[in-house]
C-alpha cells in the first residue's frame, strides 16, 4: 500500500491524473471515503432528529390540527345559519297566523257594529213608518168627516134651491149620512 | 498511462470517480478531506437548505420549498408505515437519513464536474452492510430464536423446507451485496456513458449534434434513475426491516 502510495505521488506529478481501470476497486481510497461517509451520515441523522424531522411533524399535526377546526367551525355555523332559518320560518308563520286573527276579529267586529246598526235603523224605521200611518189614519179619518160635511152642504144648498123653504136641516142630514153609509 | 492518451482523442470516462486530496499532495490518510469529502458536505448543506432553511417559516400554509420537504417527509413516513407497519417507524430517522443522503448525492453528482459519492462501493456497501447489520440485530433483539423462522418457510411442505432454508439462507446474506452493488452500478454507468459520449462531442466539435442529443437523453434519463435508485434502496431497507420485525411467513 505505502509502495502504491508512493506511485500515485509520482503519477500525481503528472499534468492529468487518469484512472486505471475503476477507481471504485481502489481499496486505498476506501478508510477515507467509509470515515467521512460515517461523519456525513452521523450529521445527517443529527438534523434530521434534532431539527428537520420534529419541526415538519409539528407542522403538519399543527395543519391538521388547524383545519379540523377549520371545519369544526364550518359545520357550527352551517348549524346555526339552518336554525337561523327555521326561526325566520317560524317567525314568518307566527305573524302570518297573527295577521290571519286580526284580520277575523276586525271582520267579526265590524259585523257587529253594522248589525247593530242595521237594527237599530230598522226600528227607527219601523217607528217612522208607524207614525206616518198613524198620520194618515187621521187625515183620512178627518177627510171622511169633511166630505160628510160637504156633502150635507151641498144637499141642503141644493134642496133650498129646488124646494125653497120646505125641507129641515135635521133631515137632509140624516138623509145624506144614510145614502153616505149606504 | 498517460503515454498513449495525450492526443485529445482519449476518452476517459473512469476519471471523474477518482478520489483525490482536496487540498493538493499525494498523500491519502482515512481523515484526509477529498473531493468526497467535499460533495458529501456539499449534500449536507443543501439538505439544509431545503428542510432547515427551507421550513424556516413552519408555515401553516407553506411555501413552494416546504412544501417539497414536507412532501419528501410524507413519501419516506408513508412508506416506512405502509411497508413494515406502525411499529416500525421508530426507525424512521434513519430511513430518511439514508434516504436523503442518496438523493441528494445522486442528483448534486449530475452537476457538470460535480462527483458522485453514491458511485462508490465503499460508500454503498458501508450504508449496506450497515443496514444489513442492524436490521439483524433489530430481528434477534425482537424475536430472539424466532427470528430464524424466516427461513424456515411453514407454507411448504417438510421435506422442502431445509433445501429452502438453505436457499433463504443464502438470499439473505447476499442482500448487502445486491443491495450496495445495483446504487453504486447505477450511478456510476450512467455517468460513465454520460462522459463516454461528452467525449465524442469534444471529438466531433461543432458537429457534434448526435452526442449532444444522446447526452440529453441519458442526462433525462439519469434523473430518473437518480430519484429511483434512491427509492429503491429506501424501500429494500424498509422491506429487510419488515422482515426482521415480522419474521414468519
Amino acid at each position: 500500500m505505502a509502495s502504491e502510495a508512493t506511485e500515485a505521488a509520482g503519477h500525481a506529478a503528472e499534468a492529468v491524473e487518469h484512472a486505471q481501470g475503476m477507481p471504485q476497486l481502489d481499496f486505498t481510497t476506501y478508510p477515507n471515503q467509509i470515515f467521512w461517509l460515517v461523519v456525513t451520515l452521523v450529521v445527517i441523522y443529527f438534523l434530521m432528529t434534532r431539527v428537520i424531522l420534529p419541526r415538519i411533524s409539528s407542522v403538519l399535526a399543527e395543519r391538521a390540527k388547524t383545519i379540523t377546526s377549520d371545519l369544526e367551525r364550518a359545520e357550527e355555523l352551517k348549524q346555526k345559519a339552518a336554525e337561523a332559518e327555521e326561526a325566520l320560518k317560524k317567525a314568518e308563520a307566527d305573524a302570518k297566523a297573527e295577521a290571519r286573527r286580526i284580520i277575523e276579529e276586525t271582520k267579526a267586529e265590524i259585523q257587529k257594529d253594522l248589525d247593530a246598526a242595521m237594527k237599530k235603523a230598522e226600528a227607527e224605521i219601523a217607528k217612522m213608518a208607524a207614525a206616518s200611518e198613524a198620520k194618515i189614519a187621521e187625515i183620512r179619518a178627518h177627510a171622511v168627516e169633511s166630505v160628510a160635511a160637504v156633502a150635507t152642504d151641498v144637499a141642503q144648498e141644493i134642496v133650498s134651491v129646488v124646494f125653497p123653504g120646505k125641507a129641515k136641516a135635521e133631515d137632509i142630514a140624516a138623509a145624506v149620512a144614510k145614502r153616505a153609509k149606504g | 498511462m498517460a503515454t498513449e492518451a495525450e492526443g485529445g482523442f482519449a476518452i476517459h470516462p473512469m476519471d471523474q470517480f477518482l478520489v483525490k486530496p482536496l487540498f493538493g499532495g499525494s498523500e491519502l490518510h482515512w481523515y484526509t478531506p477529498t473531493n468526497a469529502t467535499l460533495w458529501m458536505a456539499i449534500t449536507i448543506v443543501a439538505i439544509a437548505l431545503l428542510f432547515v432553511l427551507g421550513t424556516r417559516g413552519r408555515g401553516i400554509v407553506p411555501t413552494r420549498i416546504q412544501s417539497i420537504a414536507e412532501l419528501t417527509y410524507g413519501f419516506v413516513h408513508k412508506m416506512v408505515e405502509d411497508v413494515a407497519g406502525p411499529e416500525a417507524l421508530r426507525y424512521f430517522p434513519y430511513v430518511m437519513t439514508i434516504f436523503t443522503f442518496i438523493v441528494f448525492s445522486n442528483f448534486l453528482g449530475l452537476w457538470p464536474y460535480g462527483f458522485t459519492t453514491t458511485s462508490h462501493l465503499a460508500v454503498t456497501g458501508t450504508m449496506a452492510l450497515a443496514v444489513f447489520i442492524s436490521v439483524t440485530v433489530i430481528g434477534f433483539v425482537k424475536n430472539g430464536v424466532h427470528f430464524l423462522e424466516l427461513f424456515w418457510i411453514k407454507s411448504a411442505p417438510l421435506v422442502l423446507r431445509p433445501i429452502l432454508a438453505i436457499i433463504e439462507l443464502i438470499s439473505y446474506f447476499v442482500r448487502p451485496v445486491s443491495h450496495s452493488l445495483r446504487l453504486m452500478g447505477n450511478m456510476m454507468a450512467g455517468h460513465a456513458v454520460m462522459k463516454v459520449f461528452a467525449g465524442f462531442a469534444g471529438v466531433l466539435g461543432l458537429g457534434a449534434i448526435a452526442p449532444i442529443v444522446a447526452i440529453s437523453a441519458v442526462y433525462a434519463l439519469e434523473t430518473l434513475v437518480a430519484f429511483i435508485q434512491a427509492y429503491v434502496f429506501a424501500i429494500l431497507t424498509v422491506i429487510y426491516l419488515r422482515d426482521a420485525l415480522h419474521p414468519a411467513h
